[in-house]
């Protein structure tokens, strides 16, 4: 089976000198889930930020057949849909369904075209109901959905996911991971939630000082890099 | 109430933020050219203007108070060179001066309070405003607002900390610190307004804002535009054949 996301041996270096990937070699496969867990800086989201071409390093990367370069951007940014990790940032319109729309119309669809999508989307996230709210009056959790539905309103094939749980209630955490559960593209979940990562992810890779340090299913990663954050505690005597 | 308030504004769903956005701004254009050019009756002039502007403001449902306010913050600027043209003995000049520019910064501040910017850029991308400046345009809009979320952020912070924004930046001793508080600012300003700009590019954005909702250039606009030209230059008209 082709890979959807095929990378090779991908480096990036900012501007400062900070080597943030350094040799990374990934494969995302048709219909599956896959974790990315890793410390705070370890070039997960400048993994993320490469796979739209909106960062290119060294190496190569392969999307659906189409090679990310310069001339493939339109067609990459088509397939890959990415969520960003503070929804803040990524609604910017004066209301929702503008803001959901906005990704279609980029895409060259007519305005009832990409007005349908808009609605659709916002209902597949269950906020239809906020339409022509402005989102900035909207909750945490109810920006993420906004974000998420401007997202699947371009029909991605991938969905990648940056922390998407991070700045959520645990009721709020728990409806987005049902939300995600329902959606049938391959994902790629980059996470610090263990438990998110349980319910949605069939297998996980492990970065640290960007490179990958470890593949296996969620269970085994957690184990081998001790990726928990249940306290063990020793029994003592003198507490009661 | 994390946004900046034009934003908000613009947000409404007057009869003025219905009209066609090229409509308003052409509408705007005649008024700026019409007051910048009239000159002997320009007092009697700038003052039915004036109620031109009010009335579109209560037509607009806008907070009347606070916009005549923030039109006011040009005016530092006009004093200073209408106090070169006291100085060189030129005092109705220097009137003429800061009541021009009150009344252009007025006009402005009602056509971007009634038009939702990407509106406002979505008309002007159809006019033929060069598109380096729609970039610049679109650049400062994005940065302004992220300006000012992140000063409202700052000034949570500060107050949790047991001091105020205002009252380190008025405390001369205070100065580097608040020079200080005003670079990182900065600087987390310049970061969001990347970050908006990344997740802008991640769906698609290639330059151009294209509104969704359709701006047909309906009878109802045509009927505002030559109603406001009308009005503009009819009363201009009057008012110098009168004095
Ligand atoms: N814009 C930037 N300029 C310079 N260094 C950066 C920038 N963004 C991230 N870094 C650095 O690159 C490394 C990887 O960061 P990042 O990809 O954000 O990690 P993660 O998402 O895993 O927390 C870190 O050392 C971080 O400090
Ligand atoms: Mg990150």
């Amino acid at each position: 089976m082709d890979a959807l996301i095929d990378v090779r041996s991908l480096c990036f270096r900012y501007d400062d000198g900070t080597v943030a990937l350094d040799g990374v070699d990934f494969q995302l496969y048709p219909g599956e889930t896959v974790a990315i867990f890793g410390a705070n800086g370890s070039g997960k989201t400048t993994f993320v930020l490469h796979l739209n071409g909106l960062l290119m390093g060294g190496g190569a990367i392969t999307i659906c057949g189409n090679a990310v370069n310069k001339q493939n951007l339109s067609r990459v940014r088509e397939k890959v849909g990415v969520v960003f990790q503070d929804s803040e940032m990524q609604l910017f319109m004066p209301t929702v369904l503008e803001d959901v729309a906005f990704g279609p119309l980029n895409l060259g669809l007519s305005r009832e075209e990409a007005s349908e999508r808009a609605l659709e989307a916002l209902k597949q996230v269950g906020m239809s109901g906020c339409a022509a709210r402005a989102p900035y009056h909207l909750s945490a959790g109810e920006k993420k959905r906004v974000a998420v539905a401007g997202i699947l309103a371009m029909r991605p094939e991938i969905l990648v996911l940056d922390e998407p749980t991070t700045f959520l209630d645990p009721p709020g955490q728990r409806s987005l991971i049902e939300l995600f559960e329902s959606l049938p593209q391959a994902k790629i979940l980059v996470t610090h939630d263990v438990e998110c990562a349980r319910a949605l992810a069939h297998r996980a890779v492990f970065f640290e000082k960007g490179r990958i340090r470890g593949e296996g299913s969620v269970e085994d990663i957690v184990a081998r890099f001790n990726w928990d954050r249940t306290v063990i505690r020793r029994p003592t005597s003198s507490r009661h | 109430m994390h946004h900046v308030v034009l934003d908000r504004w613009g947000c409404g769903l007057s009869p003025v933020h219905r009209r066609d956005p090229r409509a308003k701004m052409l509408a705007a254009l005649i008024f700026l050219v019409a007051l910048a050019t009239s000159h002997q009756s320009y007092l009697a002039v700038s003052a039915v203007y004036f109620a031109l502007l009010v009335t579109a403001i209560f037509a607009a449902g806008l907070p009347p108070a606070a916009v005549l306010r923030r039109a006011a913050l040009v005016l530092p600027f006009s004093l200073v060179f209408a106090a070169m043209s006291v100085a060189s003995g030129d005092t109705t000049r220097a009137i003429s001066l800061v009541v021009k520019s009150y009344l252009s910064a007025l006009v402005v501040l009602v056509l971007v309070s009634t038009t939702p910017l990407p509106q406002l850029l979505g008309g002007l991308e159809r006019t033929a405003v060069p598109r380096f400046l729609l970039l610049v345009v679109q650049f400062l809009y994005r940065y302004l607002f992220v300006i000012s979320e992140e000063a409202q952020h700052m000034r949570a912070a500060a107050a949790a900390k047991g001091g105020s924004m205002g009252r380190v930046i008025s405390r001369r001793r205070h100065f580097g610190a608040a020079a200080g508080a005003v670079g990182v600012l900065f600087a987390r300003s310049y970061a969001r307004a990347e970050a908006i700009h990344l997740a802008m590019l991640a769906r698609g954005f290639a330059g151009h804002f294209r509104p969704l909702a359709k701006s047909s250039f309906r009878k109802l606009d045509a009927a505002f535009l030559a109603g406001a030209v009308a009005a503009i230059v009819l009363l201009r008209a009057a008012i110098e054949a009168w004095t």
